[in-house]
């Protein structure tokens, strides 16, 4: 055993003597494994029925594993080119797209925008500058349904009803909220006097946010566009309200086909729909974790 | 407020502009903020006493739409609703979540991985999750089916169509979606107490079980107070997991307060009356948000003054 030479750092399932410390190990890494196991299953099976025939889900549900010679890819093309949702027989892949021409622009947007907030709001101090600070962060905590009427309204007026712009322009309004929080508390830790001393360098207000504060950024970019790409990527609410029919997003095309509980099931493809919505997210989750995690922390104990 | 260091100075005219660029730049997110926190609030608020039905009518009413509201049963279930589903999914998402970070804790090997799975469900939708659960949950697609399948005719697991238990099932989803979350703030908690006084507390014989319940947990109170702030936060909001769920089902058993709102403003065209709701979801909000901002504030005075 490596650690048992060096323990001058205290690791607790190190103390006792060499039985206790074996059992606690097991309880320890028996209970990790079987959490472990209830956080991947329920992915897991509805990943596998992704290519199990109709009838053996039928018959058995959705708890049992696919047999090798039944096994095919077929329900995963169905379900992007030519499963029918709400009358029209295409496939998620149109509501995909409207995903991520929802999600793209705003989140591109809102990042923009939440950096130069922040940038003025943690280095141009003026007077009110807290107040305002704190107006733009009361949005994080609005609750979307008091905002759902003039919403559309505005959007009514502006005619952007039942468009993907007008879901990209809610979200980069309300999407300000959170990156220019997370970009003013990330740059308040910037040194005043590196802005100083640019200042006195004669540099303007542009330069010194392209010179100094967006080579500093990057850490909190990737955050911000984390945060806002599965924000928006999962919203449902909006997407339903502001849209219908073939513009909706792809999360409220999943509630349309596998909440309406008439007609024949088609469980596989449906599956396979659900998982590919979960793609993207989760994709951005796997390969940024430790940022996800950071935004987290901070866009909630803020 | 502070005013800006001091600059050499460019030419009058330029510099007046250049002084104003800050606040231009802010000035689309201001006006967005105040017509869309400000404005927007203070508009559903006026509908809520308007005498609007299916479209809006500006003339003013009065409260009785807000007396209709608590009147009709769906809006009090709902609410009791809320109270049972917030409470038992705040409280078993801090235990879980306290549970996974003291595992982790234990200087196990592969955190990253452990931690990576916990928290995944916290990145796909609640739709997804929703939906997800829902056929495993449900007697026809899910668990009760397998059981029968393996031969248990009489299995039964059908808590999902159960009036009196489906909201439980939320719960459990609920928790299995946010749990990660808890751990990864509770974990870096425990990161940050000190050594010394674990070591101490070893020193004096005592186990870890209860080192950690008398020593190293009660020392990182605050952060289970804002977690279990933003989770109330979660519970108050939720809508798209009940709607993936059970869309509010069996009969009303399972809806909560924003879906009350939706249907009202969108199904039903009583657009005052689901106002008058969507203000009763920002009053609960400001009950819980209120008090936390004001007890963080005067923690931080304390700790100024502590520190000179």
């Amino acid at each position: 055993m490596a650690d048992a030479t060096t323990h001058q750092e205290f690791d607790p399932l190190a103390t006792g003597g060499m039985r206790r410390r074996l059992v606690s190990k097991a309880i320890v890494y028996g209970a990790l494994g079987l959490f472990a196991l209830v956080y991947l299953t329920p992915l897991l099976i509805i990943s596998l029925n992704t290519l199990r025939p109709l009838e053996d889900i039928v018959r058995t549900g959705f708890i049992a594993l696919p047999e090798a010679e039944t096994m095919t890819l077929r329900y995963w093309g169905e379900a992007w080119g030519s499963f029918c949702i709400g009358g029209t027989c295409e496939g998620v892949s149109r509501f995909y797209k409207n995903s991520l021409m929802m999600t793209i622009p705003a989140t591109v947007l809102s990042t923009l925008f939440g950096l130069l907030n922040g940038y003025v709001l943690s280095k141009w101090r003026f007077r009110y500058d807290g107040l305002v600070f704190g107006l733009i962060t009361l949005g994080v905590f609005m609750p979307q349904q008091m905002t759902l009427l003039p919403w559309a309204f505005v959007l009514g007026k502006l005619g952007l009803s039942n468009t993907i712009g007008g879901l990209v322009f809610v979200h980069t309004v309300q999407g300000i909220s959170f990156t220019t929080l997370f970009c003013r508390n990330y740059f308040v830790s910037i040194p005043d006097d590196l802005i100083k001393a640019a200042r006195i360098d004669g540099a303007g207000f542009w330069r010194i946010f392209r010179r100094i504060i967006l080579p500093l950024s990057p850490p909190i970019v990737i955050v911000t566009v984390i945060w806002q790409f599965t924000g928006i990527w999962n919203e449902f609410l909006f997407g339903t309200v502001f849209t219908s029919g073939a513009n909706q997003p792809i999360t409220s095309a999943i509630v349309a086909f596998s909440g309406s509980g008439t007609g024949e099931r088609h469980y596989n493809v449906e599956a396979a729909a659900v998982i590919m919505a979960a793609i993207p997210p989760l994709l951005i989750y796997v390969v940024g974790g430790k940022y996800f995690v950071r935004g987290l922390t901070q866009g909630a104990v803020k | 407020m502070q005013s800006p260091p001091d600059v050499r100075h460019p030419p009058k005219a330029t510099r007046r502009w250049a002084d104003m660029v800050p606040q231009l730049v802010l000035a689309p997110t201001l006006i967005a903020a105040l017509v869309w926190v400000i404005g927007f609030s203070l508009w559903t608020l006026w509908i809520s006493v308007s005498q609007s039905t299916l479209l809006p009518d500006m003339a003013y009413q009065g409260f009785e739409h807000y007396a209709k509201l608590w009147g009709s049963k769906r809006w009090t279930v709902a609410y009791q609703n809320l109270f049972i589903f917030g409470s038992l999914y705040v409280v078993g998402t801090l235990i879980v979540g306290t549970l996974l970070a003291v595992l982790i804790d234990q200087r196990v090997r592969f955190e990253g991985i452990w931690r990576t799975i916990y928290l995944y469900p916290l990145a796909i939708s609640f739709i997804v999750t929703g939906t997800v659960w829902r056929w495993i949950f449900h007697p026809n697609t899910g668990v009760e089916l397998a059981l029968k399948d393996m031969g248990w005719v009489a299995a039964r697991f059908d808590w999902i169509t159960d009036r009196d238990l489906a909201l439980y099932v939320v719960v459990i989803t609920g928790i299995w979606h946010a749990s990660g979350f808890a751990m990864a703030l509770i974990l870096a908690g425990l990161r940050s107490v000190d050594g010394d006084l674990v070591k101490a507390a070893q020193i004096d014989g005592a186990s870890m079980p209860r080192i950690y319940r008398r020593v190293v947990l009660p020392t990182i109170w605050p952060i289970f107070v804002a977690v279990a702030v933003v989770l109330l936060q979660f519970a108050i909001k939720t809508y798209d997991l009940v709607v993936a769920l059970t869309q509010g089902g069996p009969g009303v058993s399972t809806t909560v307060p924003a879906i009350v709102v939706y249907d009202l403003m969108f199904q039903r065209g009583q657009i005052a009356q689901g106002a008058a709701a969507a203000v009763m979801i920002l009053v609960a909000l400001a009950l819980v948000l209120i008090p936390y901002a004001v007890w963080t504030g005067w923690q931080k005075r304390k700790e100024g003054t502590r520190h000179g």
